[in-house]
């Protein structure tokens, strides 16, 4: 700063104290340490590792040979067309369990935001299926259900006079999203239950004075109202529909041929049976800018209701 | 009990590196020992941030604050010895009314045996010993105003900041309650800071009042100082319900005499000295509604005359609420109810000289006040 | 009026229908349980068949190795749980009540963290564990968990905090509370039914996390999800067994599940939905 400035400073400025330190606040950087550090440790470390490996030769079965290779497992996976298979299979699967999930689960909340004796039962029924374990799910569908012979689906065709079917085998990739989206729906339900609820009175009754019909009024006072809850089942959906795992594994094991494998059931596949950690390295690269694709839609919803918390 | 001192406190919320307007500016204000001082000023003028810096919830940019003597800018809240009521009462839900106002005392380790007897004395003082055992959600507004009230009481601390603790409150409720502060004032005689937007809470209640404005301290008096000689316009126009009426006029060659369109003034002896050299050119007049009376046809070579046509009339009971047309400028006059007046009738008024008030039109400072302290 | 008594009484069967209709999987699965494998292999459903508890003997019985998976994720799943919140519930307080320029991007980033599949960490984490002896270790395991659910409790969490008044802090501050005991005697108190649905949905998380178990145990480590899925193979002979161990499985977290629904929405919504 010139003299000059500093002189004409000094004559507005009353002398200010030294800026003084911060009163002995909150230990925030040390509250905030623990719960930072574990997760570079377990999510970016191992992240960055990933990357690291997608561009080495690394092979467990060949453990000698491991040398920077550039693109060439990125090369070879663009190549391998069961990785395509499994990037279109990961998205049917996402976009069929979000299409489902939410139409039925918005149809079922409307169903149960009314008033009739049992509902609380009723609704504590629909929505159990969320907290059962995936294996379970697979493995009761699996056999108890779809059972080409001894499953109850089967027996149903016959006693409708129908041909028995094998949903795992004929159908398999809609016979996994029914699964997943048996499992989901509930959770759709739940909170967009939840938000309907959170709809004020007033705002139907002053629709229905306005003469909204049924449709208008679910059209132009519902749907907006739901539009952020909406938005939560479908990113928080997204996240875990990407990652479907145990329902495959207890089921079809990717199969019949790719039929239902998805990207992480590739990978595992390539890792754990191939021992190509370069070619899985690079292929969960893959399913990670997948993700990101999806999930930057969420945070950008999440930093838009920060500030709309920060502003109230 | 305690006198606190405000050294040239600074407030500015920029960081650091201060950017913007300060909050707060150059705060400078010394109080007696056990005297009731009430911040004033509409929303976003500083004084809630001023009252804040003291309890040490807001740091200061510059300047310094000393409670009996010691200087607590650097001191954290739990330290300075002080207690607050705030607007929401932020009473704490999960604790009964006993342990509400227990908390602050058995943080400070006293006896069981003092504990209750603190607290047991408070209820007492504001009547709500039956409440003790109720959690705060079972409280009315006024009930869990008092227990805040009661929280702040039992400390015993050196100054007491109470920020527009009645706001919530309904009307009847508060004039109640205001009442039960002052009168809890007089017996406790603990230093207390009161932050209100109701200039009427701060006239009733203050003994000395600082009406602030965009972080600036305008005035610093006792409501009858404030009343009586404004500093400039905002005050004059903040304090006193309705409003004081401003009017434009032009000083006379005698620097006395001051004229305009429709109406016509005489500055009294004690203002008269800031018209001095100012002959020709344009100052406010201000005169307060309550100031002005009926004048009769008699009256018409009065010193003081204004003339116009009745706009509006609002008959209050005892008085008479009458908005003037002047030559095109709207003023409040507030008669007698006893004068018939009706809509669209042509009126006159007068005032006594000596409730003139003069402002310069440019910067809105008053002129011809008594010299301050 | 007639018609909307009639539609109104419709469309609450329905609701039961559908309620019906979603739980039936589980009931066949419970059904299934009490059955004899003879009943419960069998072409035409068997509605009415005698219950027996056999398949719960046998999939409890010593060699069954019940109680090993169910120790480890029930220890998997606690301990998780509790490291979570240790971990989240300190960063979410400072970054709600002492909140600087970088706690927005702060928090978005821990939360983002969820948003990196499992598969993309996979590979590393498992070299590094292999390397490290932590395959088929609990400690791994449960480590593994608690990263798993850290991004949603510290969100959870901040969300809970955010919730309450600051006003009510800072009148504890002036009370004379240093920041620990603000944080002991009025927040904790104030968020933990918040806190306590959070920590159940780790928990059921936790619980039915088998994407994990699968590739980093194998026996010494592994969980309820582990055991079950050795069933993959069962034809036929092993039905009413599996479902047993399933029954076993399922239950707890159902229940849990039931009685926690209506607090765990809001946590999840992000706060969407008051």
């Amino acid at each position: 700063m010139s003299p000059i400035a500093t002189a004409a400073l000094a004559k507005t400025a009353p002398p200010a104290p030294p800026r003084r330190r911060a009163r002995s606040g909150p230990p925030t950087r040390r509250l905030m340490a623990p719960a930072t550090l574990f997760l570079l440790a377990w999510m970016i470390v191992p992240l960055a590792m990933t990357l690291y490996y997608s561009v080495r030769h690394y092979n467990l079965m060949m453990p000698e040979l491991r040398n920077f290779v550039g693109a060439t497992n990125y090369k070879l996976l663009l190549t391998d067309p069961t990785f395509w298979h499994s990037l279109v299979n990961t998205l049917v699967l996402v976009m069929a369990c979000l299409a489902i999930t939410v139409a039925l689960g918005l149809g079922l909340a409307l169903l149960f935001n009314r008033t009739f004796p049992g509902r609380g039962v009723a609704r504590t029924l629909a929505i159990s299926p969320f907290f059962v374990m995936p294996v379970v799910t697979g493995l009761i569908w699996k056999n108890m259900l779809f059972h080409p012979v001894y499953g109850l689906l089967a027996w149903l065709a016959r006693e409708l006079g129908l041909a028995p079917f094998d949903w795992l085998a004929q159908q398999p990739m809609l016979s996994i999203v029914i699964m997943i989206a048996w499992e989901w729906t509930p959770f759709a339900l739940l909170i967009l239950l939840t938000g309907l609820q959170s709809l004020p009175e007033d705002q139907i009754e002053a629709a229905r004075l306005d003469g909204a019909g049924r449709w208008q009024e679910f059209r132009h006072i519902v749907v907006p109202h739901l539009g952020q809850v909406l938005y939560v089942v479908v990113m928080l959906e997204s996240i875990f529909f990407l990652t479907s795992f145990a329902e495959i594994y207890a089921t079809t094991s990717g199969g019949p041929g790719t039929a239902t494998t998805n990207l992480p059931y590739y990978i595992y596949q390539n890792a754990f049976f191939q021992y190509d950690i370069g070619l899985s390295s690079a292929a969960a690269v893959g399913a990670v800018v997948l993700a990101n694709v999806f999930s930057f839609f969420l945070i950008r919803f999440v930093a838009g209701n920060l500030n709309a918390g920060s502003a109230r | 009990m305690a006198i606190v001192e405000l050294k040239n406190v600074v407030k500015n919320y920029g960081g650091r590196k201060a950017q913007g307007p300060n909050a707060v500016d150059d705060f400078n204000l010394t109080t007696r020992d056990g005297e009731f001082v009430v911040l004033v000023g509409p929303s976003g003028c500083g004084k809630t941030t001023t009252m804040r810096m003291i309890a040490g919830l807001e740091d200061l940019s510059a300047g310094s604050i000393r409670i009996g003597g010691r200087d607590v800018s650097d001191v954290a809240p739990r330290d300075r010895d002080i207690a607050m009521v705030f607007q929401s009462y932020a009473l704490y839900p999960h604790m009964t009314v006993f342990g509400n106002m227990a908390f602050a005392l058995r943080l400070k380790k006293l006896p069981q045996a003092e504990i209750e007897k603190r607290v047991r004395e408070a209820a007492r003082m504001l009547d709500i010993e039956h409440l003790l055992e109720r959690k705060p959600r079972a409280l009315s507004g006024g009930q869990r105003q008092r227990v805040a009230l009661g929280r702040a009481i039992v400390r015993q601390p050196q100054v007491f900041l109470m920020d527009e603790p009645l706001s919530n409150l309904d009307a009847k409720l508060r004039v109640e309650t205001r009442a039960q502060i002052i009168k809890l004032h007089r017996s406790l005689g603990v230093t207390t800071f009161y932050v209100t937007h109701d200039q009427v809470e701060a006239m009733t209640m203050g003994q000395r009042i600082v009406v602030m404005l965009d972080g600036n301290v305008q005035q610093i008096a006792t409501p009858h100082e404030l009343y009586a000689q404004p500093v400039n316009t905002f005050v004059a126009g903040f304090i006193g319900t309705p409003s004081m009426n401003f009017l434009p006029a032009t000083v006379g060659d005698d620097a006395r005499s001051l004229q305009g369109e429709g109406y016509r003034f005489r500055a009294g002896d004690a203002r008269a000295a800031g018209l001095a050299g100012k002959a020709g050119a344009t100052v406010l007049v201000g005169v307060r509604p309550e100031h002005l009376k009926w004048c009769g046809s008699g009256d018409a070579q009065a010193a003081n005359h204004l003339a116009g046509k009745v706009d509006v009339v609002e008959p209050l009971g005892s008085t008479t609420m009458v908005q003037v047309d002047v030559g095109g400028q709207r003023i409040t006059a507030q008669l007698d109810s006893a004068i018939a007046v009706e809509m669209g009738q042509p009126i006159a008024l007068t005032c006594a000289a000596d409730v003139l008030h003069l402002f310069d039109a440019q910067t809105g400072q008053a002129l011809g006040l008594p010299a301050q302290a | 009026m007639k018609t909307r008594r009639t539609s109104h009484v419709l469309l609450s069967l329905l609701a039961y229908a559908v309620a019906l209709v979603m739980f039936f999987p589980i009931l066949w699965m419970l059904l299934t349980a009490f059955k004899t494998e003879q009943d419960a292999f069998s072409i035409t459903p068997q509605l009415a068949f005698a219950p027996t508890l056999e398949s719960f003997r046998t999939a409890l019985e010593q060699g069954s190795g019940y109680w090993h998976y169910a120790f480890n994720s029930l220890f998997s799943a606690v301990v998780s749980t509790l490291a979570g919140l240790l971990l989240a519930v300190p960063a979410a307080y400072a970054m709600a009540f002492y909140p600087s320029r970088r706690t927005d991007f702060t928090l978005v980033w821990m939360v983002s963290t969820k948003f990196i599949p499992a598969v993309g960490v996979l590979i590393p984490i498992f070299l590094v564990y292999k390397n490290l002896r932590l395959l088929d270790n609990l400690w791994g395991l449960t480590a593994l968990f608690t990263a798993m659910n850290l991004p949603l409790l510290v969100w959870m969490a901040y969300s809970y905090f955010k919730d309450i008044p600051r006003d009510i802090v800072e009148a504890s501050a002036i009370d004379g509370a240093a920041t620990v005991q603000t944080m002991w005697r009025v927040v904790l108190p104030l968020a933990l039914p918040g806190l306590a649905s959070a920590g159940l949905l780790a928990l059921i998380l936790a619980w039915n996390e088998s994407f994990w178990s699968l590739t980093m145990t194998d026996h010494k480590a592994a969980t309820l999800a582990v055991y079950i899925a050795s069933f993959k193979s069962a034809e036929g002979l092993f039905w009413a067994k599996m479902s047993a161990a399933s029954v076993l499985t399922v239950t707890p977290i159902v229940v849990l599940g039931w009685f926690a629904q209506r607090q765990m929405v809001r946590g999840l919504t992000f706060g969407a939905v008051k």
